[in-house]
């Protein structure tokens, strides 16, 4: 692995999507827009409540479908198999992308949350910077899932029906909808296999609490095991060569 | 004479079930242009992915400058250019270069280098995907000139081309081949065949013949490659 190629690779991933304003509106805009939709649609009550728990959710969404379109791309476009037959390493490729998507997770998070704090009236006991941070590990670990997934789509059309597939389920199961503790028992044991768990979880708690207790870097520490992890496996389903 | 810069002994490979490649025996002289001809489904484009170490082979042993083929070492040293261009088309043509030139650890004035070479220096702030398709596939060759191959694998590099860059390819392809450079070239078009130095002739993943141009002419009694190609298949001239 070298540094050089891993910026390189964010840099040449960031100039792609330069040369696609249209895609940097919609990553940019569309999670403040559903948010701003969010608060005028609930009382103040329920906004608070849901809020925290979407603002972590908005960040892992886009950057799971932008992640998996992007590599499948590389993979089916011949470019991955260019690379891979370069002095590059697969972990260069993958920490590239992690790496240029972590910005935009990042650019988005600020958006998002400069929004929610200010013009919507969003209030959340945690410091401010932790709640930026666990927003980009979400869009991290959606980078991540998406760089997994891309190995088991042949197109785009795929790749985008495995959205629902791989996310809607995390979704009804994280805690949002009702709190985990009193889902049906073997639910909750998949509740906790599932790495949204862990993002609503922690952003939940940046929420409620003033200070940060032991349980939020839990969370934070499980959210980043589980983002490796699949960074791991995604890195695994590149082939040098293939049959 | 040089040692050959690849050497292929008894290779096979079988692709989803389907035999590509039946048992090809094949030396690559170094320094010169190889013509691998043969029509489309031939094995051509397998037999250069298993060169460059990205095809699985089912058996057989493939020598790439000394070294087994696909070892990292070779990664630097192996050009390779794929049929369907594969660069970034939301790139400009100069970004893909520098990209490239960033990975492969090549000189930053290696991308006016290529730039010249392929003639693609008036197009170089474009788009890839604003470009021709022949100007595309000529970026994806400045690609596999970056840095200091001394080996080139050319999967069909000149389809569709006007005339007269064909014959300006085919120029850069000899003054490569005269600065030392190896080039493995295939095309399905067999009058390509007076442009290389030793000539491979495939068909149905096996290989038909090898030697230079007027060998095979004067070996099967004909007057072009052609028909010489037919003379193999058949056993008679066409």
């Amino acid at each position: 692995m070298s540094s050089r190629r891993t910026i390189s690779t964010a840099r040449r991933v960031l100039a792609q999507l330069r040369h696609d304003p249209r895609t940097i509106a919609l990553l940019l805009v569309v999670p403040a827009m559903l948010m701003t939709l969010l608060s005028w649609i609930l009382d103040d009550a329920n906004w608070q409540r849901y809020a925290p728990g979407l603002l972590g959710i908005f960040p892992m969404l886009v950057m799971f479908l932008v992640t998996s379109v992007a590599t499948l791309r590389e993979r089916t476009g011949g470019t991955l198999e260019r690379l891979l037959s370069m002095p590059m390493s697969k972990a260069d490729f993958v920490f590239g992308y992690a790496l240029a998507f972590g910005v935009i997770a990042a650019v988005q998070g600020i958006i998002v949350g400069g929004l929610c704090f200010t013009v919507l009236g969003l209030s959340m006991q945690g410091p401010t910077s932790l709640v930026l941070m666990v927003a980009v590990l979400d869009g991290l670990l959606g980078t991540a899932m998406g760089l997994f997934v891309s190995a088991f789509a042949q197109t785009e059309f795929q790749a985008v029906q495995f959205m629902p597939v791989a996310l809607l389920p995390q979704f009804l199961l994280c805690g949002l909808i009702v709190p985990t503790d009193q889902l049906p028992s073997i639910l909750r044991f998949i509740s906790a296999l599932l790495p949204l768990t862990y993002a609503f979880a922690a952003m939940q708690k940046l929420a409620q609490n003033a200070t940060v207790a032991s349980e939020f870097w839990v969370d934070v520490v499980v959210l980043i095991g589980m983002a490796a992890g699949l960074l791991a496996a995604g890195t695994a389903t590149l082939r040098r060569r293939t049959a | 004479m040089n040692a050959p810069a690849v050497e292929i002994a008894h290779l096979v490979v079988d692709r989803r079930g389907v035999n590509a490649l039946n048992d090809v025996t094949l030396d690559i002289a170094a320094g010169r242009i190889t013509g691998l001809l043969g029509p489309s489904g031939s094995g051509k484009s397998t037999l250069m992915r298993a060169i460059v170490g990205v095809q699985i082979a089912t058996s057989g042993a493939i020598t790439v400058l000394g070294l087994p083929a696909g070892r990292p070492e070779l990664r630097a040293r192996v050009g390779y250019v794929t049929q369907a261009p594969s660069v970034y088309r939301d790139l400009s043509v100069r970004e893909n270069l520098t990209y490239f030139q960033t990975i492969l650890g090549a000189e930053a004035s290696d991308v006016d280098r290529v730039l010249e070479q392929a003639d693609l220096t008036s197009v170089h702030k474009r788009l890839v995907k604003t470009l021709s398709g022949g100007q595309e596939s000529r970026v994806s060759l400045a690609t596999a000139l970056l840095g200091s191959p001394e080996l080139l694998i050319l999967d069909e590099p000149t389809v569709g081309l006007d005339p007269v860059l064909r014959r300006d390819l085919w120029a850069l392809f000899q003054s490569l081949a005269d600065s030392g450079l190896t080039l493995l070239v295939s095309s399905h078009v067999m009058d390509e065949a007076s442009r290389c130095h030793d000539l491979v002739l495939m068909r149905d993943g096996q290989l038909l013949a090898q030697g230079t141009n007027s060998d095979l002419l004067a070996r099967t009694s004909t007057s072009d490659i052609e028909s010489a190609f037919l003379y193999l298949v058949d056993g008679s001239a066409a």
